[in-house]
């Protein structure tokens, strides 16, 4: 089934500079796979080192946070949109995690 | 603080308008969802701005125009040059001063009927409280996790509303926090990133009319929070893609398991924010890598000299469009993959903006073997300082 990943900006460098992704998955977990084998490099943004999803990293279905759903196993249907959507915290061109204090 | 404090806490609620303000705010007046009544609860409103930067710009001169009461502007910066591609309160003459006085000058000027007090100072979790508490809503307009999760507990200790707006590049959420049943910051990211994982400094960069965008819908948020009009976002977190040009929302749930303002709540005061986000020492947040280095006169007398040295610079390419230092470029990003294109036998000198970059450039090449490699200490900004004031700064 086909299902689109939107790749927010600050991931967008690992991935190709690319905006979305069209994958063939079954469940959440399995178009993330997709996603990470097609691009590599988003794997460690995405997922730990055991291959949980990162805390700061949510995902939606269509509008739906999966943590509320059945997580990863939550299941896609065709025409899905799947968004990762990473904490931003800024900002200016000062790293957005480095002590510049309030700007 | 003592002083102010007393002073916030005996002024009686306003009742009505002078006929300047009738005047002023007759676009308000004339609408029945704000109406009189809508007005003298925005006159007897007290709304905390957390920094007068990109987002606090717009948020400042709405919530000052609109006649917010009681304007509280928090921040300890100073006006630069860099800040006003975006932070549209400050004008180039502002340069140089406290970005709270200069923000205070140009609110007053816009609304001289509303107070604005000032407090110079860096927020953290000895004054957050102390800060928060007089006043009905909080806006966070930071630039760093830290101060966000600081700014969301102190929130929901003490039961304040929290405006939330956050950007990067040219993407942007907003939400409010801290509402009775709804949800709070860590029920949406329940831990920051780890400094390794968040964007460097050569993927930065902001639109700058982004965050007047953001900012704009934070204060639509404070505006209709003070009346009690309209959905607010609560429970619904707003995504903005400014290249794209689309708004797309999502739910936002209640954790019923977050430590903060789930039932089991296992915070119950201000942490230490620096600590929980993984960052070390006030200044200097990057482990120091250690490397060699080379001061920028050193590098200037050995090419004078006719050293033969390569020049590497590990900048992106439309950094290297601004200014160049006439070096070699392979972007940090690009070096593993293109190191077979360097000489070992050469002596290298990595720079990049300000040296950082060009330090984990350094200590990658030594790792892969090479021995005559040095760091520009301080990189492009200290050469323009340093050696040759004729390349800008940026």
């Amino acid at each position: 089934m086909a299902v689109k990943v939107i790749i927010p900006t600050p991931l967008r460098s690992y991935a190709g500079k690319h905006e979305s992704a069209e994958v063939s998955a079954g469940t959440v977990g399995d178009a993330l796979g997709g996603l990470t084998t097609q691009f590599a490099e988003l794997r460690k943004h995405l997922f730990t080192d055991d291959g949980k999803l990162r805390s700061f990293v949510n995902v939606y279905l269509n509008d739906e946070d999966i943590r509320y759903l059945a997580k990863e196993n939550t299941p896609t249907k065709d025409g899905d949109t799947i968004s990762i959507v990473p904490s931003i915290a800024g900002g200016s061109c000062a790293n957005a995690n480095v002590d510049r204090g309030i700007r | 603080m003592a002083t102010t404090t007393q002073a916030r806490t005996a002024a009686k609620p306003v009742t009505s308008l002078s006929n300047e303000e009738i005047l002023r705010y007759s676009r308000h007046l004339i609408m029945p969802e704000v109406g009189m009544e809508g007005q003298l609860k925005l006159k007897n409103a007290k709304v905390l701005l957390i920094g007068t930067g990109g987002l606090g710009a717009p948020l400042g001169l709405y919530l000052a125009a609109a006649g917010v009461g009681h304007l509280g502007l928090v921040d300890f910066d100073v006006v630069d040059f860099t800040n006003l591609q975006r932070q549209v309160t400050f004008g180039s003459s502002d340069v140089g001063k406290h970005k709270t006085a200069a923000a205070q000058a140009r609110l007053s000027n816009l609304n001289p009927d509303i107070r604005i007090e000032t407090f110079e100072t860096k927020l953290d979790s000895s004054n957050a409280l102390e800060l928060f508490k007089d006043f009905d809503i909080v806006v966070d307009g930071t630039d760093n996790f830290p101060t966000r999760y600081l700014v969301n507990d102190a929130c929901i200790l003490l039961g304040k509303p929290n405006v939330y707006g956050s950007i990067f590049r040219f993407e942007g959420q907003a939400t409010v926090f801290g509402m009775p049943d709804g949800p709070c910051y860590r029920c949406l990211y329940p831990e920051p990133p780890p400094p390794g994982l968040v964007p460097s400094c050569a993927e930065g960069g902001v639109l700058g009319v982004l965050p007047g965008i953001v900012g704009s819908i934070q204060a639509m948020e404070t505006i209709k929070l003070i009346l009690g009009r309209g959905d607010n976002l609560v429970g619904r977190l707003l995504l903005f893609d400014a290249l794209g040009m689309k708004f797309r929302e999502l739910k936002l749930r209640k954790n019923p398991q977050c430590p903060m303002c789930g039932a089991q709540r296992t915070i119950h005061q201000l942490i230490d924010y620096y600590e929980f986000c993984g960052i070390r020492g006030e200044e200097a947040p990057a482990p120091e890598l250690g490397v060699p280095e080379i001061t920028p006169r050193e590098l200037k007398s050995r090419l004078d000299r006719g050293d033969d040295l390569f020049i590497l610079d590990v900048r992106e390419p439309h950094e290297y469009q601004i200014c160049n230092l006439r070096g070699n470029l392979i972007p940090l990003g690009e070096l593993p993959r293109r190191v077979h294109e360097l000489d070992s036998s050469r002596e290298i000198i990595a720079h990049c903006r300000s040296g950082k970059r060009s330090a984990e450039a350094v200590d990658f090449l030594r790792k892969a073997g090479f021995r005559k490699v040095l760091n520009l200490k301080g990189g492009i900004l200290a050469w323009s300082d340093e050696v040759d004031p004729s390349v800008p700064k940026y």
